[in-house]
């Protein structure tokens, strides 16, 4: 059973979850804000945190400085209503595991908190989106080349997540098993949150003021 | 804007009055008083300028008489006429006598006109004052002060260089022949001035620019109004309506959610202009028309063609997604555009049933035609892999040279 806490400002939003996730999710928990939330971590060590991005007192990334700076080893699933690239990859570089828009389904919820749990990470197909044209869009030279691009076939497992296939779909087509894809995923999660490229920011940001 | 209170307020609401001379409060004739109330200003002011006119050749004085003999007295409720405020009289008196001497020393009243843009200007100067709101004028009153005490050293500079600069300008006077000493001392007397000014100067400006800022946040605030009234608020109202049809009550949603996004986090684009835009516009057209959502992932960007390569590419889409919404009966559809280099990629993917590309019949032409004939004839390539049961994604390509 995995114990989740979730954490947004919006009361609706948080009982419409709780209905929503399966039974083999158990809410052990509810945070409105930054305090409460790193409060709450604290107390109750849930196995997944259902991080809203915009909050009062400084956000998901706030919550995710205090507790990951802490050393906590919980695992942080970011859910929010904003597309914005500056909120995805802030919230993705700040340490959190995986980003899906609150639109998600209760059932495609369920399957990312397990993958998540479970050390994965989970891309929606607008991240995967976002992570290929971070990627793409440097032609300065990098300083870990390691780090700072994918390969073939991360790029091609994050291709097929951008056009809408699920993990398993994505295993059928190229070959490979379940679990690879999901090691490749959280390689990519892995560059993308170490990643010096200061790049990554400044196109996150950019792509707003454009 | 704080409105312009006057300390004379006008007696009645008669859209003409005539000018009378009130009785009460008079210093002289009650002229200055009467042309106070007429143009709603302070009585101190127009005594001011009538004691300035008057250092002018005497033209106030004139002026004085002129109006005392033209304007009706006002009828006085009362047995006895009031007494003057003999100390106010005198006092103007004094800054009269005191103007004839200070012109008579610098020779001013021999030259005349020459003083007249002075006293103009002095009673302007007044008159602005003087119509500014009160607590306004307190504002700059206690600014000036503050800052004058702040900026000690500033303020004697600026005292001790006009005082220098004026004694020089009396001197010069003295010997009319030599003019650019004089000139030079003027420069002097204007530039200490000028540093007592400053930061009075500077504060007014502070504040006119706390005003616009002020302005352009209201605006801001009236345009996210104006939005939230046009789109959101009404869409609620729609949704209420057709609350029976929850197909109609999630396309309304969708449509409204996706205005919201765009406002919010998409840049102004020009959707004829990129692929990107173009591709965005078309989902959402679509998703309106047969209320399936539609998700949009685009990388990379490039210009439509002049060739029209492109736009076909974008019909074909376009016809991909109305497959999608229409026959497909799947829950959502996924589109993804990609860029990369001269390759532009196109993909359309659903959920739903599926179908077999054998069993489809020739005349068919929504797949044959729309989409891989026409990606054919520009130059282009179609795939549609689709199973039974498995869903259906359309892939088109397209090479374009770039500009």
């Amino acid at each position: 059973m995995t114990r989740v806490l979730i954490v947004d400002d919006h009361r609706l939003f948080r009982s419409g979850v709780r209905a929503e996730l399966g039974d083999s999710i158990q809410v052990v928990g509810e945070a409105e804000d930054v305090e409460t939330a790193v409060k709450a971590i604290a107390e109750l060590t849930p196995d997944v945190v259902l991080l809203d991005v915009h909050m009062p007192g400084g956000g998901g990334q706030e919550v995710l400085r205090r507790v990951l700076g802490a050393g906590s080893q919980v695992r942080f699933l970011a859910l929010s209503v904003s597309d914005a690239a500056e909120d995805v990859i802030g919230v993705i570089r700040g340490g959190a595991r995986g980003y899906v828009t609150k639109n998600i389904s209760g059932k495609e919820l369920t399957d990312a908190i397990r993958r998540v749990a479970d050390g994965d990470a989970v891309f929606s197909p607008r991240l995967a989106g976002f992570v290929l044209d971070a990627f793409a869009s440097s032609e300065a030279p990098s300083i870990d080349p390691e780090l700072d691009s994918l390969t073939q076939r991360e790029r091609e497992v994050l291709r097929l997540i951008a056009r809408g296939y699920a993990y398993k779909e994505i295993a059928k087509e190229l070959f490979i098993s379940v679990k690879t894809v999901e090691t490749h995923v959280s390689s990519v999660l892995r560059k993308l949150q170490l990643s010096n490229r200061h790049e990554l920011s400044r196109w996150a940001t950019a792509r707003r003021l454009v | 804007m704080a409105d312009q209170k006057t300390l004379a307020e006008p007696g009645g609401d008669a859209p003409y009055r005539r000018m009378m001379r009130p009785m009460e409060g008079r210093l002289l004739g009650g002229v200055a008083q009467g042309l106070a109330a007429q143009l709603k200003l302070d009585p101190v002011v127009i005594r001011l300028m009538f004691v300035l006119l008057s250092v002018v050749d005497g033209v106030g004085v004139v002026a004085y008489a002129v109006l005392w003999m033209i304007t009706p007295r006002k009828p006085h409720e009362g047995q006895q006429s009031p007494q003057r405020d003999w100390s106010q009289l005198a006092a103007f008196s004094a800054i009269g006598v005191a103007l004839s001497a200070a012109s008579w020393l610098t020779g001013a009243s021999k030259g005349g006109i020459g003083i007249l843009p002075f006293a103009v200007g002095g009673i302007g100067a007044i008159i602005l004052w003087q119509q500014a709101d009160p607590e306004r004028r307190r504002n700059w009153m206690s600014g000036a002060t503050k800052s004058i005490r702040k900026n000690r050293v500033r303020t004697l500079l600026g005292i001790v260089l006009v005082v220098i600069g004026a004694a020089g300008f009396l001197a010069a006077q003295g010997e009319l022949s030599k003019a650019k000493p004089g000139l030079m001392f003027t420069v002097v007397v204007v530039g200490g001035l000028a540093v007592i000014a400053a930061p009075w100067l500077a504060g007014l400006w502070k504040e006119l620019q706390l005003e616009r800022r002020e302005r352009i946040r209201s605006e801001e605030r009236a345009e996210v109004a104006a939005m939230v009234h046009d789109s959101v608020l009404h869409t609620l109202t729609l949704i209420q309506r057709v609350a029976h049809d929850p197909r109609e009550v999630t396309r309304l949603a969708r449509a409204q959610e996706r205005d919201l996004r765009n406002w919010l986090y998409q840049p102004a684009q020009d959707a004829d202009a990129t692929l990107a835009a173009a591709v965005r516009r078309i989902a959402a057209e679509e998703e309106d028309a047969h209320g399936v959502p539609i998700e949009v992932v685009c990388v990379g960007d490039i210009e439509l063609d002049p060739a029209g390569k492109l736009a076909a590419m974008l019909k074909a889409s376009r016809q991909s997604m109305v497959n999608a919404a229409k026959y497909s009966e799947s829950p959502s559809i996924s589109v993804y555009a990609e860029v990369e280099g001269e390759e532009v990629t196109i993909f359309v993917k659903d959920r739903g049933k599926g179908f077999d590309m054998d069993t489809v019949p020739l005349d068919r032409m929504g797949i044959r035609e729309s989409i891989i004939g026409r990606m054919e004839r520009h130059g282009g390539a179609a795939r549609v892999r689709s199973e039974p049961g498995e869903g259906t994604e359309v892939m088109l390509t397209m090479k374009v040279e770039k500009q």
